[in-house]
């Protein structure tokens, strides 16, 4: 008969006591879980990343709900505990839900510290915490304006990052002489200041907040010297306190937090407690490392094995912004009997700072150049000593020491077997090797899932990849990540990142600053670049003809024998006499040698010259007819039925709703080709069930499907949702193609986007979430703002390009 | 290089500017087309404008480095030597080509 555990609290320390409970003693318990945000656990320091935009919610779930469901656990969300009854063993939620328990885990966590200053509790106050936070800063942010953050260190610098990168105004108000003052020393720190400074975000340090001055909402905050700084959201990030009221009621033991022993029981023998919340020998935890060993020793202790104990270790910090490096570890505070050893490189923006006492490294900062971190910091715990034909090469890290390459592989192939690899987790190097040579995993998401290295704030990513190269070889490289092409060890995913969160704006950055292996490129990766930066900044980026695809530099289709084909519009697959008349009269006047009728209701007038493209353009033009895209990876046909407009079965207007479809989206390049198809009713003439993205009509609205194809492979659509007007219909389609231009990668079509990306967090981030459809459909049309000019009428009466359709002449 | 027979002939083309930098123009020949390449460096290449694999026009290809890639179906060939890249089989005749002073660029053709 298992024993009954209630755990209060989801967060990531008691999520991974449960793991490895479960896994050493999986039917030992009956578990039922108290969480008072309604949500199941996420990987809470990568919130960071969900501000800035580089992430979403659904991609730092830990554990989905599903995980809950396999090991028979029961989740009560949004149920906030409210007492422990110690003498029944029980415990009671504020939704009124009492649970017996024979062992009870108390994972309550922290509570951001808010500084009592006058209008401290108005609306636009916020602090950073959960994911409630960071909804309320992403709304906030959408209207603009300028954002205060009160604290600058590691949350508030994360915070005000994103915030900027959500396109607030940004001031840091920091109460000392340097940011993150705990974590950096001043040079270190004014570094960091500057790098943020150049990226637009106000610092200012030993600003003294006086008081959050606004009659309904935030309007500004005033400091002591009377500088006033207009605010429409303020972040109060100065710190967390641990939240241990509800054990303090229970009648625990507690001090600053809950006090625990070295198996993290509590003064009660059937109480434990792990995470924020707790204080163990006079120290307080927030940084994941040391809580994960919490969990773990926890884990065990409830499984029933007891021999394990905490230790107090040091702890290493990074920041998690995009583009800074820095790192530090360790006690790094001057004093008696203590030596430094600096190295400055201005041009480069590096500096590194290493404490030495007794011979001993105690304590390293570093900033630009973080590589060594993760060796300095082994040294530090290892504690040997340096010696001092070492020390003077000692700055310059592992590979200075450990001989003459600088090849990455060479420095993790130097490294000890119990050096840390991943401090989140607290995985070595040995337990990664273990699973790539015992296990036999070949990837990194292989290793992830076996040892947990590198999942959760991922900065140690590169280092795991080293070791799978180091022990694979090739098959690594071959086998393992899918880069863009042979120019960079980039995957898709990572380029259209750090396009956007590094400010490239052109072909030559990204290839500068991602380290292409090549001069310019090749044919692969030029046409992916071109579109990422299209896609990432419309109106901004200068489209790079000469990285397109023949088709796409002269807006016409390549044949085998180097004539072109040329396809008009015909919105939703409608035409009229006059177009056909005047498609009639191109044929005969250019001597046309065939014309089709396409599989997306068009015509095609294919084995025009390329020298008569923009003479057979100007007359399509003078007709009314403008580029049908056929040719690019953009919207193709919007196929159509005649719908309730002809039909007697047609349930509504399918022609009406495929033309507006199409006037709003023609000219948008995507990663792939894109066709869509409208069909009045369920019989389904216009095959709207095999497209990219389809719309069935019905009685009562718009069936919206999405995800079909018709080519190499044939798949029948997902359905999306359904909706009852036509608005909703356009907006969701946009929404969709918005997601698929923010998320595809190139040359991916629409199915295979969303096999990789989930078909339901598609659902969610579109269907689910108005507020973020909204703003997808207003960043495709703001996009669409510059995308929709005819490019045949630029090249048939604006001499675009006109080199393209000339044949040189040799003269003498 | 090729084509240095003794009836060839040096002739004036275009300006180095009326190719695109990573572009290329056509030049008609009586011998057939003549694609010429300017690339990133600002070299200047010029090669029979003919695919050995399937005819296509290579100089609708992306040009990158000193290297372009045909449109039809992703040879890549290297245009100082003509010869095909990687696993694929076959060459190109290539022709002598300078960029004189005044930024005029020549070719050497057989004579037409």
């Amino acid at each position: 008969m298992p024993q009954k555990l209630v755990v209060i609290g989801n967060g990531m320390a008691p999520g991974r006591v449960l793991e490895t409970l479960i896994e050493t003693a999986p039917d030992a318990y009956d578990i039922t879980i108290f969480n008072a945000e309604a949500r199941v656990n996420y990987n809470r320091i990568m919130l960071s990343p969900v501000l800035s935009g580089e992430q979403s919610f659904e991609e730092i779930v830990i554990h989905g709900d599903g995980w809950y469901i396999e090991h028979g656990i029961t989740l009560y969300k949004g149920h906030k505990v409210v007492e422990i009854d110690r003498e029944a063993k029980t415990v009671t939620s504020e939704p009124g839900e009492t649970v017996s328990y024979d062992k009870l885990l108390i994972a309550t966590g922290s509570n951001p510290f808010i500084i009592p200053l006058p209008g401290h509790d108005l609306p636009g106050v916020l602090t950073y915490r959960d994911l409630d936070d960071v909804n309320a800063m992403l709304l906030a942010a959408k209207s603009g304006g300028r954002a205060v953050v009160i604290g600058g260190g590691l949350l508030g610098l994360e915070a005000a990052a994103g915030l900027q990168a959500q396109g607030m105004d940004v001031t840091v108000l920091h109460l000392m002489p340097t940011l993150m003052e705990r974590q950096l020393d001043p040079s270190a720190g004014y570094l960091l200041a500057k790098e943020l400074a150049g990226r637009g975000i106000d610092i200012r340090c030993e600003a003294n907040t006086k008081e959050i001055v606004g009659k309904d909402r935030v309007e500004a905050v005033r400091l002591e010297d009377g500088t006033e700084i207009p605010a429409s959201l303020v972040v109060m990030a100065v710190g967390i306190r641990p939240n241990a009221g509800l054990a303090k009621q229970a009648g625990l033991e507690t001090g600053r937090g809950i006090l625990v022993d070295a198996q993290m029981r509590t003064s009660d023998p059937d109480v434990y407690s792990v995470g924020e919340c707790v204080e163990f020998e006079g120290n307080c935890y927030g940084l994941v490392a040391p809580l994960y060993e919490q969990a773990r020793i926890c884990g065990l202790a409830l499984a029933g094995e007891e021999g394990h104990a905490f230790v107090h270790t040091e702890t290493s910090t990074k920041l998690k912004v995009t583009g800074i490096n820095l790192f530090s570890a360790g006690d790094f505070a001057e004093g008696e009997n203590r030596e430094e050893i600096v190295f400055r490189d201005a041009a480069q923006g590096v500096y590194k700072r290493l404490v030495l006492e007794d011979d001993r490294i105690v304590g390293a900062v570093l900033y630009g150049d973080v590589a060594d971190g993760a060796w300095f910091f082994q040294q530090i715990k290892a504690a040997d000593p340096v010696g001092s034909e070492a020390r003077r090469t000692l700055i310059f890290g592992q590979s200075f020491a450990g001989g003459p390459a600088l090849d990455p592989l060479a420095a993790v192939a130097a490294l000890p077997d119990d050096a840390e690899i991943c401090g989140c987790n607290g995985v070595s190097k040995g337990q990664i090797l273990q699973s790539i040579d015992k296990k036999g995993q070949t990837s990194l998401d292989g290793v992830r899932a076996c040892t947990k290295a590198s999942s959760s704030c991922g900065t140690c990513t590169g280092l795991v990849e080293s070791l799978l190269a180091l022990r694979l070889g090739d098959a690594f490289s071959a086998g393992g990540k899918q880069t863009v092409c042979a120019c960079t060890d980039f995957g898709h995913d990572d380029v259209r990142r750090l396009i956007l969160s590094q400010g490239l704006k052109s072909i030559p950055a990204v290839m500068q600053e991602l380290e292409w292996k090549t001069s310019c490129g090749c044919a692969k990766c030029r046409p992916a670049l071109n579109y990422y930066l299209l896609a990432s900044w419309p109106g901004e980026y200068v489209d790079d003809n000469q990285s397109r695809f023949i088709n796409e530099r002269v807006h016409a289709n390549i044949q085998k024998d180097g004539t072109y084909s040329v396809v008009p519009r015909a919105w939703g697959g409608m035409t009229t006499a006059a177009e056909l008349r005047a498609i009639a009269d191109v044929v005969d006047k250019f001597n046309i040698p065939a014309v089709k009728y396409t599989g997306g209701q068009r015509i095609d007038m294919l084995g025009v010259p390329k020298e008569d493209l923009p003479a057979v353009w100007a007359d399509l033009n003078a007709a009314g007819m403008v580029s049908g895209h056929a040719y690019g990876k953009s919207l193709r046909t919007v196929k159509t039925c005649v719908g309730s407009e002809w039909c007697r079965f047609g349930t509504q207007d399918s022609t009406g709703l495929g033309i507006k479809l199409e006037r709003m989206m023609w000219g948008a390049w995507t990663p792939h080709k894109v066709k869509l198809a409208v069909s009045g009713c369920p019989r389904n003439c216009a095959e709207a069930t095999c497209k990219d993205i389809g719309v069935v009509c019905v009685d009562s609205g718009y069936e919206i499907h999405f995800a079909g194809a018709a080519g190499m492979e044939v798949l029948k659509t997902e359905i999306l949702c359904k909706v009852a007007s036509e608005a909703e219909a356009l907006e969701t389609c946009s929404a969709l193609l918005q997601l698929y231009r923010e998320q595809g990668w190139y040359l991916e079509r629409i199915y295979k986007w969303a096999a990789r990306a989930g078909h339901d967090r598609i659902r969610a981030q579109i269907v689910e979430d108005a507020e973020n459809r909204a703003a997808l459909h207003q960043r495709f049309l703001y996009s669409q703002s510059f995308s929709q000019t005819d490019p045949w009428e630029e090249r048939a009466s604006r001499s675009v390009d006109a080199h393209e359709f000339h044949v040189l002449q040799p003269a003498e | 290089m090729d084509g240095s027979g003794s009836l060839d002939r040096w002739y004036d083309i275009c300006a180095l500017e009326d190719i695109p930098v990573r572009g290329s123009r056509r030049v008609g020949h009586a011998g057939g087309t003549i694609g010429v390449f300017r690339t990133a460096g600002q070299k200047v290449f010029a090669a029979d404008n003919k695919c050995p694999h399937r005819g296509g026009p290579l100089s609708e290809g992306i040009v990158h480095d000193s290297a372009v890639t045909c449109p039809l179906h992703g040879w890549v060939f290297d245009l100082e030597t003509g010869a095909a890249r990687g696993a694929d089989e076959g060459c190109l005749k290539t022709y002598p080509v300078e960029v004189r002073e005044d930024g005029r660029i020549w070719i050497r053709l057989p004579a037409c």
